[in-house]
């Protein structure tokens, strides 16, 4: 079981992490908006997580923390 | 649960300034990571230039100085020799390395500077507006080359690396990219074997990151890297130019 946390106010939307996520998990929350305007990155579906912490190694504001 | 990720101390808090998607905080975030690891952070002392990165100094925690446009080698070279058991690094663009700097970090290569040089190559001008630089790919757009550039009136692009591995003390020369995870981890390892090599004593060491710029490139960010892998890296190949064991 791995668990992603967002720093949610750094985000800047870019959407460089839902591309390199193996299981597609990482997705732009349309529904919200953060501190600087941008749709953040959020986990939805954070049962399927691996913590292979590829989305926070091409997060380039180090926005994703992960645990395992 | 333990952590797998997480920021490293050798940043600061500070949020970056650069732009979505602006590779420019991976870089960061590679540097920061390869001082702590290499327990040089505490001691460290990088020199920021004129840029995007101009504001590096806010982001990293470690000693910074702001060098004139270009000129970070030899303000790297200054503060090396006063303190030789620092890790002393600089953190330059394209636009600042390879134009108005090109003197300045040819020379601290030449005289074999125990400084460790992170050059970020994104093929334009970034900050001032997307202008044409040294290391513009032929064809690119540019907003002083609206036609793309043309290699009749400006000449071909320069390749850093490939130039300063031909100079005796620029013991390790790498370029590495940052587009996907795979290539982030290598680029990391370059960095560390960087730094490495300056602590060693060995002489001047550089790591060009092949980088983008989607908000000049006119691309999204996920366009840009494409853009990168299809367009930067068959002009500007990966791999290493020098490494300590070629030296003597």
């Amino acid at each position: 079981m791995a668990k992603v946390t967002f720093d949610e106010n750094r985000c800047k939307g870019c959407e460089l992490c839902t591309t390199v996520c193996p299981a597609k998990i990482v997705v732009m929350d349309k529904d919200r908006i953060n501190i600087k305007g941008y749709h953040p990155a959020t986990v939805k579906e954070m049962d399927k997580c691996t913590g292979c912490a590829s989305c926070a190694r091409m997060c380039p504001d180090v926005v994703i923390k992960v645990e395992k | 649960m333990a952590v797998v990720f997480e920021k490293t101390r050798g940043l600061a808090e500070k949020p970056f300034h650069y732009c979505p998607g602006c590779t420019h905080g991976i870089i960061h975030r590679l540097v920061a990571e390869s001082l702590d690891e290499l327990n040089l952070i505490d001691d460290a002392i990088g020199v920021a230039p004129v840029g995007c990165a101009v504001f590096a100094y806010d982001y990293f925690n470690c000693d910074m100085q702001e060098a004139a446009h270009g000129r970070a080698p030899a303000t790297a070279t200054g503060i090396k020799r006063v303190h030789p058991k620092s890790a002393v690094f600089t953190y330059q663009g394209d636009g600042d390395l390879a134009s108005i700097g090109a003197a300045e970090i040819v020379h601290a290569a030449m005289r074999g500077e125990k400084i460790t040089t992170i050059f970020v190559n994104n093929a334009i001008y970034g900050m001032t507006g997307g202008q044409m630089a040294p290391t513009t790919l032929v064809g690119q757009k540019a907003t002083t080359a609206p036609y793309g550039r043309d290699e009749n009136h400006a000449g071909m692009p320069l390749r850093i690396s490939e130039m300063l591995a031909t100079i005796p003390k620029a013991v390790f020369v790498e370029r590495v990219s940052v587009h996907d995870v795979k290539h982030i981890i290598q680029a990391k390892k370059a960095i560390k074997k960087a730094f490495q090599t300056q602590m060693e004593g060995k002489g001047f060491s550089l790591v060009e990151v092949v980088s983008t710029c989607p908000t000049n490139w006119g691309k999204t960010p996920i366009e840009a890297l494409k853009w990168l892998q299809e367009n930067m890296i068959p002009y500007y190949p990966l791999g290493n130019f020098r490494n300590t064991e070629e030296v003597k």
